[in-house]
């Protein structure tokens, strides 16, 4: 193995690299060659389905390996006795608190919350340990951020647009600074991203730990959010083409109008290289939560069999081999046996 | 043979420094202190496991088999097929490094591979590269690596740094749980015939002779007798527990640590005190001596071989349901495997307490319950009379052990005990305790002698709770719920924090229990004076 000086660092320049090829490739393909009809269509079906099937085939195969035990990570009191208080969501015994434990994971991120910094010993002072919730906080901005931009573009694909999105895009819009309105979750979603991509970069464990695999995706929202804020703050954007292409995408008569800019394809070509890449990366383990069995299972299993598929016998010592073995000393001892008196003829 | 281990002044300072190189090209260095002896050729033949051999972990050469890649790559194909747990956590991790500083052993070692996330990439490094197709083709950049006798030193390594407690999964935010990835790959390492000499022993011995210690039938039974000998000088009570009877109503299993060694046996006079008092209709076995379970910590298969003679054994003495005693892992078997391994077991009935009339309907299927249940029932019923000023010369705190915690969540039934058996006790820092507890450092088959300095480190954080309550409260004695803890923590305690005691749950309650009939207590169950007063009757 060569020692590699530059090795914690090629890590984030491979993916910025990458990330800048993407935009290239886009830029080049529609300014260079008017390649808008491949970039407008023809990839946004591809990564499409792409991100089905990829996620499809990940979910069967997710699915198809069994839970052999059940395995729950218990983090609270479990439920015996009747007049001690059972943690009901972070030791579930039923499924409905199961339910509760998986919906408390997945809208409050319940176990980052417990985060912990670890403070070493420092001359007398103990080990001790700070609260450290701040990974959670700007894990779940980050997410919430991303959640609400998604739902808001769905005004691109929808005619007329619902209430519920035309509610969250005049709730996200509430800062009404300047015009166009400013859209908060996106003032989020990029700040989220750059204090999770600093920590990887600035916290020597982090940075330790770190691979391609995480700052690729990390570059790629940060263009995402930033080709978007582009277009909607400073180069501005024919939004009635854009929605004429995306509406044209969803019902299956795709056409690509006149007039929209080069900037619009590179973000669009981005989303749809996230989309694409989602389904085989560290990014599945948005549905992979649902999946985990130290998450999703009660913790019943003393008042509930809980089989195994492929339990395998084995052959264990059985009590008569033993007694066979031990029978006069267990005589000696006066310890029962099953077969008295003892047959002599049996030492071993 | 033995080395020498640093002074507690030496190794409390810890060097979290980062070793300049990454952590793919900085190999395992394979350190008297850290590892344990290898397993023995006898006793992997004694179970049939494969490539028994001598072998020294020091030496070059292993004597693997010559095809043991190939051994390897199918045994992890065929286990993320079949353990949706394994292939889930290879698939999912983002490396977002919450569990990193939560591992004991990283805490007490500052070695970047002993923070889960990378214990874990040691193992999907190489699924990566051959079970994926960003790893093929991208190899290293990716996180992809080629399986190399290198890797397999570094498993062997790492995997034997894990105590499979699972601090680490309960703040992962999508419970990742290392104790799987170690399990399974200790179960990868044992295909080659690598397991450390201290389980590998416990088990071959386990699985002919009944227990982890090789106490044959009659040295069991005498050394029941012997307790019950001392017991009757403490308190002037005959008791003559039965083995192997038939037709008793509760058969009791519990840890063979309870049986053998100081601290132990204090807390198996506990119990033999208790089930006196209530005229308890139970039997001991020989045969399914050992509720602990070494086969845990050598693969799924070995563990079902030695649980099963517990079922096994009920049936043969007709009981109706089984009691357990104060154990970390034989619960988190108990509660988590027992039932789906070797049950369901229909010829068993649903406990029900013979005192109170109590159903422990939460064990409806296995049944089979745990002793701080059942004598939580009791105090709660009040049919027990406890003298807890027989304690007052122990200011108390406890250390949850892992499996309990967090494979099981038996949280309150213990301090309800204690706290009704002592009259001082006192919480350590909660980031310690309850479900966020520390290991002792030495679970997981991981309390040999030969690997002293890694128990003392992986210990470090536990002692750190403990120091920090015996500066405030004065505290003298760590109760706790754990075979191994009550064999591993003297020892920490000695080193780390002198002067403080291990008992179990049960021992600080034989103490406080009035049994009808006593003389005058004037002695604890160690035979050392008891504090002023002992006339309470």
């Amino acid at each position: 193995m060569v020692f590699n000086p530059v090795g914690e660092i090629v890590g984030p320049i491979y993916a910025l690299t990458a990330v800048i090829l993407l935009i290239l490739i886009s830029w080049a393909g529609v300014r260079g060659l008017g390649l808008t009809g491949f970039f407008g269509i023809v990839v946004p079906y591809l990564a499409a389905i792409l991100f089905f099937t990829g996620f499809l085939h990940r979910l069967i195969k997710w699915s198809k390996a069994p839970n052999p035990f059940r395995i729950p990570t218990t983090g609270g009191q479990q439920k015996s006795l009747g007049w001690i208080k059972h943690s009901t969501t972070d030791n579930p015994y039923t499924t409905f608190q199961v339910i509760l434990r998986l919906a408390s994971e997945v809208f409050l991120f319940r176990s980052l919350f417990r985060n912990l910094s670890l403070r070493p010993q420092t001359g007398t002072q103990p080990v001790s340990y700070a609260s450290a919730k701040w990974l959670w906080l700007f894990a779940i901005a980050f997410h919430y951020a991303l959640f609400t931009t998604l739902f808001r573009h769905l005004h691109f694909f929808t005619n007329p647009v619902p209430a519920p999105v035309r509610l969250v895009q005049n709730l996200d819009g509430w800062l009404e600074i300047g015009l166009p309105q400013v859209m908060v979750s996106g003032l989020i979603l990029l700040g989220a991203v750059m204090v999770l991509f600093a920590r990887r970069i600035f916290l020597p464990k982090l940075r330790y730990i770190s691979l391609l695999n995480d700052y690729f995706p990390l570059f790629l929202l940060m263009a995402i959010a930033t080709t978007g804020a582009l277009m909607r703050y400073v180069a501005g954007i024919d939004t009635t083409s854009v929605k004429e292409l995306a509406m044209g995408l969803i019902t299956f008569h795709p056409a690509v109008p006149d007039g929209i800019g080069v900037l619009f394809f590179i973000h669009f070509f981005l989303v749809c290289s996230l989309a694409a890449y989602f389904p085989f990366s560290k990014l599945m383990h948005a549905p992979g939560l649902f999946f985990s069995p130290t998450r999703n299972l009660a913790s019943n299993n003393r008042a509930f069999f809980h089989p195994n598929p492929w339990n395998r016998p084995v052959a264990f010592h059985k009590y008569a081999d033993y007694e066979n073995h031990f029978r006069e000393k267990m005589v000696e001892a006066g310890i029962p046996l099953d077969q008295d008196p003892p047959s002599p003829g049996s030492k071993e | 043979m033995t080395v020498k281990l640093p002074t507690p002044e030496e190794l409390s300072t810890i060097d979290y420094q980062l070793p300049e190189t990454r952590w793919m090209e900085t190999p395992a260095v394979l350190r008297e202190g850290i590892f344990c002896h290898a397993g023995r050729e006898k006793d992997l033949a004694a179970v049939h496991m494969p490539n028994p051999r001598e072998w020294r972990v020091e030496d070059e050469d292993w004597k693997l088999p010559e095809n043991w890649k190939q051994i390897i790559l199918e045994g992890l194909r065929d286990r993320v097929d079949r353990f949706r747990s394994l292939q889930l956590f290879m698939d999912i991790c983002v490396r977002c490094g919450a569990c990193a500083d939560k591992c004991h052993f990283f805490i007490g070692s500052g070695d970047p591979k002993n923070m889960p996330v990378l214990r874990a990439e040691l193992l999907r490094s190489v699924y990566r590269k051959n079970f994926t197709m960003a790893g093929k083709l991208m190899g290293k950049m990716v996180g992809a690596r080629d399986l190399t006798e290198q890797v397999l030193r570094e498993w062997w390594s790492y995997f034997f740094q894990c105590t499979e407690c699972r601090r680490c999964s309960l703040f992962c935010p999508y419970g990742i749980d290392t104790a799987e990835i170690t399990i399974l790959g200790r179960e990868l390492l044992n295909l080659l015939g690598l397991n450390i000499d201290w389980i590998a022993a416990a088990v071959a011995k386990c699985h002919r002779v009944g227990n982890h210690i090789g106490m044959e039938p009659q040295s069991f039974k005498e050394s029941i007798d012997f307790l019950c000998d001392d017991l009757e000088e403490i308190t002037g009570i005959k008791i003559e527990p039965s083995f192997n009877r038939k037709g008793a109503e509760i058969l009791f299993v519990t840890s063979s640590g309870d049986f053998y060694a100081d601290p132990g046996i204090f807390t198996c006079m506990g119990y033999l005190m208790l089930f006196h008092e209530l005229d308890l209709d139970y039997t001991w076995s020989t045969y399914a001596a050992e509720g602990g379970n070494f086969g845990f910590f050598t693969g799924h298969d070995v563990a079902k071989l030695l649980n099963a003679k517990i079922y096994a054994e009920a049936e043969r003495l007709g009981v109706k349901y089984i009691i357990g005693g104060e154990c970390g892992h034989m619960w988190r078997v108990f509660h988590q495997y027992m039932g789906t391994m070797n049950g369901p077991p229909d010829f068993l009935e649903t406990p029900v307490s013979p005192v109170t009339g109590t159903r422990f309907e939460h064990a409806a299927s296995t049944r089979a319950i745990h002793i701080c249940e059942f004598t939580a029932d009791l105090i709660q019923h009040g049919k027990l009379t406890l003298d807890a000023t027989r304690n007052d010369h122990r200011r108390v705190t406890f250390h949850d052990s892992c499996n309990v915690a967090r494979g099981m969540g038996m949280l309150e039934e213990p301090r309800y005990l204690l706290h009704h058996a002592c009259n001082h006790f006192f919480e350590m820092p909660e980031e310690t305790i309850r479900e966020q507890t520390f290991c002792c450092g030495s679970g997981a088959g991981l309390h040999a002698g030969e690997d002293m300095e890694l128990r003392m480190r992986g210990g470090f954080a536990r002692a750190s709770a403990v120091k920090h309550v015996q500066k405030k409260h004065d505290v003298n004695t760590l109760a706790c719920i754990c075979a191994i803890d009550r064999v591993a923590l003297p020892t920490l305690m000695d080193y780390w924090v002198p002067e403080v005691a291990v008992t179990g749950v049960h021992e600080l309650l034989g103490n406080a229990l009035v049994m009808k009939g006593e003389i005058p207590r004037t002695l604890d169950l160690r035979g050392e004076e008891l504090p002023n007063e002992t006339d309470n009757e």
